[in-house]
């Protein structure tokens, strides 16, 4: 009985180190993904290209037009004549803002009925419209070069957990279970379809391994590259993009373990369903978008309709993504994260249940 | 080589394969229809049919890849595909299609087999030797099974097969791409394996090979149209066969193919065989008639059955002769 699973494991490993491409797989992908997710999506979004109508001319002015470079949130590029030439420039896209001082600035700055400047944003783009809205907090210059010392804000905002409010601190724990869940649901999905698909299963079916046997032998070797996989992106995360890991290391790696075992499943499952390895291609990276979007892994999970918040609840990722987080940045124990480890756990149960009774030991 | 042990204790009386009226159908399409079948123990019997005549079908049901829609069969003893499980470490099973892994080498494709059917270290180590001897893969040990020839392939194949020692060896077309002199010796291999009191059960649609079986069942269609031994069959064949020799074949085809007598005409080179009728009273002199008649030159003589003849009797004018499809 274990000779029969070890020997499965033995001949899975053999051919995946014989192929090159899926090996590469392995490592290529969390690489690829955690440098790509870590350096390019960023919410702290800086050197905006902006253009700058100054129909005043004043000192203050100047003042301000030099505070909002200051900032660095926008780069000024060559000012333009007027609003018109502004709001074309904007259309071509060539600039994303545009700051229009009206002729009667000063006059405006002095009273308090109308706001004393007009700021143009691109609205195509994501993310600009709210970087201007912060734009918009830099106080009026009361002298050239000097600013009121207006009142306390109403609000004190912390940020715990990421006081610089770096954005690889919230993407890469989370991107942990992105990359497990893009590889190992289609590594196990085609380990078994590839099988069906050359003739090898018909061969197997007639041994005397044992169905389980068989998966079993097939899910370990992909388990411990699942644990390999995470030990990579926390190791990057950790040295090139300074990501803490405030929770117990051994919680992480329960948590991983659990997750990877749910995403085994679903692969498992996934194989049950398709015929080729093209199909469990598409059929796995449809069950990841969805993973990707509705997690909240990019967009927060409270705000979502509840209808996406249904179908992210039969996802997996959803569950992890609560989980690491908590343990990674919150530095939460595993008691903490109970609550998703059970979700995972019934997703585990369940995916098993339906894995085995629809994995029959005949062509049929 | 020791006998399978399981050999001695089995009846060797009883018969290896027993099916009753074993029928699979896929949606509309019946792939085997009621066949029948006895096949006795330590022999080979040939499953011979042409492409979608049923014999891989029955092979499949016959060791639990596909259940059957109706008809019971017991397998060594084994009712499947129920007891399918007890079945499995007491059979060997070679695809039509290669199944051992390409990526492998011929050494590890041999090693997993080995485990996986659960033979002690020790065992495997002689049985992985003995086979390795018996089918001369001693030099491609390390090759990947992936860059074997045909004739390579299939030995590799067969001493996978045959690693745990099986009493029964379903063979589904094992030489369909394989060179005449590498099927000589698979041949050889399997007369050695059957003198250890192995059954084998193997389909082709090679006449040659067909011949060579102790018995034979012909399928059509998913019927089983004709069984017995290979000289039997002959020997019973429904028709009179004649043969004709001539230069213009297709004339002689002509003048011939019309007599209500002729079953069929088939053409063998530059010779036709023809069937006829099993009540034609002197053929070949009726045949020679018809063709003086049509001024076609040719040679006439009655001849005794090949194994073509019989399978053209028992699978090419089955609706026209129902007396032919009964070759037992």
């Amino acid at each position: 009985m274990l000779q029969r699973v070890l020997a499965i494991m033995v001949k899975e490993v053999r051919q995946l180190s014989r192929d090159r491409l899926t090996f590469g797989m392995i490592v290529g992908i969390p690489l690829l993904q955690i440098l790509l997710f870590g350096y390019a999506i960023n919410y702290d979004v800086r050197d905006i290209r902006a253009a700058v109508v100054d129909e005043a001319r004043t000192s203050h002015s100047r003042a301000l037009v030099a505070a909002l470079a200051a900032s660095g949130v926008v780069e000024f590029v060559a000012p333009s004549a007027g609003v018109a030439d502004l709001r074309r420039r904007l259309a071509r896209g060539e600039i994303s803002v545009g700051v229009v001082i009206p002729a009667d600035f000063e006059r405006r700055r002095l009273g308090t009925e109308r706001a004393a400047v007009q700021i143009l944003v691109d609205g195509a783009e994501p993310m600009i419209d709210s970087v201007a809205r912060g734009l918009a907090q830099v106080p009026l210059p009361v002298r050239a070069g000097d600013y009121v010392r207006s009142r306390a804000p109403v609000f004190e905002l912390l940020t715990e957990y990421n006081p610089e409010r770096r954005t690889a601190v919230q993407v890469v724990p989370a991107l942990i279970g992105v990359i497990l869940n893009m590889t190992m649901v289609i590594f196990t999905a085609v380990a078994i379809v590839r099988e069906r698909e050359r003739g090898n299963l018909e061969l197997l079916i007639t041994t005397p391994i044992r169905s389980w046997e068989l998966m079993a032998g097939k899910l370990v070797p992909y388990v411990l590259i699942g644990l390999v996989q995470t030990t990579l992106i926390l190791a990057v995360g950790a040295w090139v993009f300074d990501v803490p890991i405030n929770g117990s290391l051994l919680d992480l790696y329960l948590a991983a373990l659990l997750f990877i075992a749910a995403t085994l499943t679903l692969g498992l499952v996934i194989s049950t369903l398709v015929r080729t390895q093209m199909q469990a291609f598409q059929l796995s990276f449809m069950t990841l978008l969805p993973s990707i979007l509705l997690s909240g892994f990019v967009f927060p999970f409270d705000g979502m309709p509840a209808v996406a918040q249904w179908i992210a609840q039969v996802l997996p990722l959803t569950h992890f993504v609560a989980m690491i987080r908590g343990i990674v940045l919150r530095g939460a124990s595993l008691a903490d994260v109970a609550g998703p480890a059970a979700k995972l756990g019934v997703f585990l149960s369940v995916g098993l249940a339906i894995a085995t009774l629809r994995f029959r030991k005949t062509l049929d | 080589m020791a006998a399978p042990a399981h050999v001695a204790t089995a009846s060797p009386n009883g018969a290896a394969i027993v099916a009753r009226g074993l029928t699979r159908r896929f949606g509309h399409v019946t792939a085997v229809d009621g066949v029948d079948l006895d096949i006795p123990r330590a022999e080979i019997y040939g499953f011979l049919g042409p492409n979608g005549s049923g014999k891989s079908t029955t092979i499949r049901m016959l060791c639990g890849l596909l259940q059957p829609t109706a008809g019971t069969v017991r397998v060594l003893g084994h009712e499947m595909p129920r007891e399918a499980e007890a079945l499995r470490p007491r059979l060997g099973y070679m695809t039509q299609k290669f199944s051992l892994w390409d990526d492998l080498t011929v050494a590890e494709n041999l090693q997993f087999m080995s485990q996986v059917f659960d033979l002690v270290p020790s065992r495997r180590r002689d049985r992985t030797a003995a086979v390795v001897e018996e089918f001369a893969l001693g030099k491609l040990l390390v090759q990947r099974a992936g860059t074997l020839s045909g004739g390579q392939r299939q030995r590799l194949a067969l001493a996978a097969a045959t690693l745990h020692e099986p009493e029964l060896l379903l063979l589904d077309e094992p030489t369909s791409a394989v060179d005449p002199q590498s099927r000589r010796d698979f041949w050889e291999s399997l007369f050695a394996l059957v003198a250890r009191g192995v059954t084998i059960l193997v389909s082709t649609h090679y006449m040659d090979e067909a011949e060579r079986c102790h018995r034979l069942a012909i399928l059509a269609d998913g019927r089983l149209v004709a069984e017995g031994a290979p000289k039997q069959l002959m020997r019973d064949i429904a028709a009179r066969v004649v043969e004709v020799e001539a230069d213009d074949t297709v004339a002689a085809r002509r003048a011939l193919v019309d007599d209500p007598a002729v079953l069929s005409v088939a053409q063998l080179g530059t010779r036709l065989h023809v069937l006829l009728r099993p009540d034609t009273v002197d053929p070949a002199t009726r045949c020679a008639d018809r063709l003086r008649d049509a001024d076609v030159p040719a040679q006439v003589a009655a001849v005794g059955a090949s194994l073509e003849d019989v399978f053209v009797a028992a699978t090419g004018f089955r609706r026209s002769s129902h007396g032919a499809a009964d070759g037992h």
